[in-house]
């Protein structure tokens, strides 16, 4: 029994180093070869479950062929073994580098280690691993939720600057632990710190969800009396709670301020019908940065090990102007 | 009827709880048209999930589980607001949705009670495929839609009451109707308390079954129209999730057994209400979202052990011993329940 394990350790061991070989073979011709060679990337995303993630893997793909960079593209239908599956698939392909969204944050050191092995860089997008070795990735490229919340703190900071009457706000968090729920709401909570004027007098989870922000919103206007603004942690959930808005009789945007995140089309709609006041954008366009990261990987440049996507806010005139040219 | 007396106690003091730190709980004033007030939101909000346990009792009462219908609901609001999105006329997309969710049930019923699988294995099949089923329909987007005809269904109102109440009113009236006015509830209990005994006596359990499946899909299939309807979206992803479990607990506090048997659908209706209540009830007091499950498994274990005739004896000493013993079909599922 144990000659048999060994021997199957062995096995293993050969095809690695093996596969490590080929990895850095590749690479060094992929560079050695100069500006005709493509680069080849693999890129594993999280699924198709929202309007954000499928605007982001065509911006993805769509940078790449502009870019002059071989995609190739797997969805892992939000299950972290696909992804698994996937990543080694790339290893094996040798492909010059490899790009994934992680499904979740924990339980990546193995496969990254194995492409450490095979000397393929790896770009995390959007969202983080909770790996403690950082040497497993090159760069992080995404989003910073801290800021989203800080941003729609800023604006209500703003927005109520001449006022010293208090001001009631009631909170609807994304899914309970997610990292945009925390970090929206510690980004938020930081900047209406400053002010005693701004209190949030009720925060509940609308599981990042249309329904839920609708139910939710239900029982905090019962509960509530006085409601100044609602900060939603995405769209949807806003969406959610503007009919249950309207339902209790009174007018979303007006009566009660609506500060959201994300800026998805129907979201954008909003809030250029006047529904909502301000969107923070949470830009899933992030494919041409991601291109330039990975050229610059491969040429063996360095680069800072958490980059921020380009992003913007919407008021309600500049949501009109920019309506139609919104690409999800 | 004594049998409901401790459903009703623990919705009384969830009610009394929320008066506590709301006044104006109880207060139903009539805005814009139609009621308003903390009540009809349980009830609106609760309609949805009344239906799937109604569904889910008689599944529940032929021996077996339906843990398929937060994906029958998925896949209901999927079809009829894809449907309406291209421009399909609200009935004719509303029935096909309803079809769909017949068939389905009877796919259920049909593994089953005619292949013999087991049925927490049979529906398990559908749970996992119907999600997948409404993401494919939905093409893995939130298909938002405009119909104002379509939004009666879970957000509208008649006469200034919600209309999905009146859905739940109408549907529990037949159901009602069907097996407590006629043979069916007690061809349904025989074939759950004992399956090969009711088939010995002439009973024809296969067709029983599959009817009491489909019958549970096509309530998920209305619940489903009616969660759609109310945000007037779909969402593949979301839609239902979990309310098969919810459904289950509403099922089991009502004082139905699992086991099969003796079903209650009062009960259950009673459980499904409890459930709505606890959840507006986090909301309003503003139990924080982290804490939020913990409560509500606090909740639901007392009420499970309140409801037990042998805990209450052990816990409140001999009161509990002198009450005049129940017949033997009532003590089994007091004591499960």
């Amino acid at each position: 029994m144990f000659k048999r394990i060994s021997a199957l350790v062995v096995v293993g061991l050969a095809a690695m180093s093996v596969a490590a070989c080929g990895g850095g073979g590749s690479t060094t011709a992929g560079t050695s070869g100069g500006g005709d060679s493509t680069i080849t990337m693999g890129f594993s995303q999280v699924g198709a479950e929202s309007g954000w993630r499928t605007a982001n893997t065509k911006s993805v793909q769509d940078a790449a062929k502009k870019a002059g960079i071989e995609l190739k593209f797997s969805d892992a239908q939000q299950k972290q073994e696909n992804q698994i599956k996937a990543i080694r698939s790339y290893i094996q392909q040798k492909v010059d580098i490899i790009a994934f969204s992680p499904v979740v944050e924990s339980g990546w050191d193995t496969v990254l280690k194995e492409a450490q092995n095979a000397k393929i860089p790896v770009i995390l997008t959007d969202r983080a691993v909770d790996s403690k070795d950082t040497s497993l990735y090159k760069t992080f490229l995404g989003s910073d939720f801290v800021e989203e919340g800080k941003k729609a703190g800023q604006w209500l900071v703003e927005e109520y600057k001449d006022s010293t009457d208090p001001v009631n706000i009631v909170e609807l968090q994304g899914t309970t632990g997610s990292a945009p729920a925390n970090d929206r709401k510690a980004g938020f909570a930081e900047v209406i710190a400053a002010e005693s004027k701004f209190k949030i007098v009720a925060s509940q989870t609308g599981d990042f969800t249309r329904a839920k922000g609708k139910e939710v919103m239900e029982a905090f206007l019962k509960a509530q009396p006085d409601i100044d603004v609602l900060y939603a942690h995405n769209d949807d959930m806003g969406l959610g709670a503007i009919e249950a808005i309207e339902g209790a009789g009174k007018v979303p945007g007006k009566d009660i301020k609506i500060i959201t995140v994300d800026a998805v089309k129907d979201g954008m709609q909003a809030l250029a019908d006047g529904k909502i006041n301000y969107i923070v954008e949470c830009s899933p366009l992030l494919g041409p940065q991601l291109m330039d990261l990975a050229k610059k990987v491969v040429k063996g440049e360095q680069v800072p090990p958490r980059v921020v996507t380009e992003e913007t806010t919407f008021t309600q005139e500049q949501a009109k102007q920019v309506l139609s040219t919104r690409q999800y | 009827m004594r049998r409901l007396l401790w459903p009703v106690v623990v919705l009384v003091l969830l009610l009394a709880l929320n008066v506590f730190f709301t006044p104006s709980f109880f207060s139903i004033e009539v805005k814009d048209g139609h009621l308003y007030g903390s009540l009809i939101d349980i009830l609106r909000f609760g309609a949805p999930l009344i239906l799937v346990s109604l569904g889910m009792t008689l599944v529940i009462a032929t021996g077996g589980i339906d843990l398929s219908v937060g994906s029958v609901v998925a896949i209901s609001g999927a079809l009829a607001c894809l449907q309406i999105s291209q421009d399909t006329s609200v009935f004719t997309a509303v029935v096909s949705a309803l079809v769909l969710c017949v068939v389905l049930g009877a796919w259920n019923g049909f593994l089953v009670a005619a292949v013999g699988i087991q049925p927490i294995i049979a529906t398990l099949i559908l749970m996992v495929a119907g999600r997948g089923l409404a993401q494919l329909i939905t093409g893995g987007q939130i298909i938002t839609i405009n119909s104002p005809a379509y939004k009666v269904i879970g957000g509208g109102y008649w006469l200034t009451v919600p209309f999905g109440i009146l859905i739940v009113i109408a549907v529990l009236a037949i159901t009602a109707f069907l097996t407590r006015r006629l043979a069916l509830g007690m061809l349904l209990e025989s074939v759950g308390g004992n399956a090969e005994a009711s088939r010995l006596a002439g009973i024809r359990a296969r067709g029983i079954v599959i009817m009491v499946y489909a019958f549970a899909a096509l309530c998920a299939g209305v619940a489903g129209l009616m969660i759609s309807s109310n945000v007037s979206s779909a969402d593949g992803n979301n839609a239902g999730l979990w309310i098969e479990l919810d459904a289950i607990l509403a099922v089991v506090i009502g004082g139905t057994s699992l086991s099969g048997g003796r079903f209650s659908l009062s009960g259950t209706v009673l459980g499904a209400l409890i459930i709505q209540t606890l959840t507006t009830t986090i909301y309003s007091i503003g139990v924080p979202p982290e804490t939020t499950l913990l409560f509500k498994a606090l909740v639901v274990t007392a009420v499970c052990l309140i409801q037990s005739p042998s805990f209450r004896a052990k816990a409140f000493g001999r009161r509990g011993r002198t009450a005049p013993p129940s017949p033997a079909p009532e003590e089994k599922v007091r004591v499960t329940a």
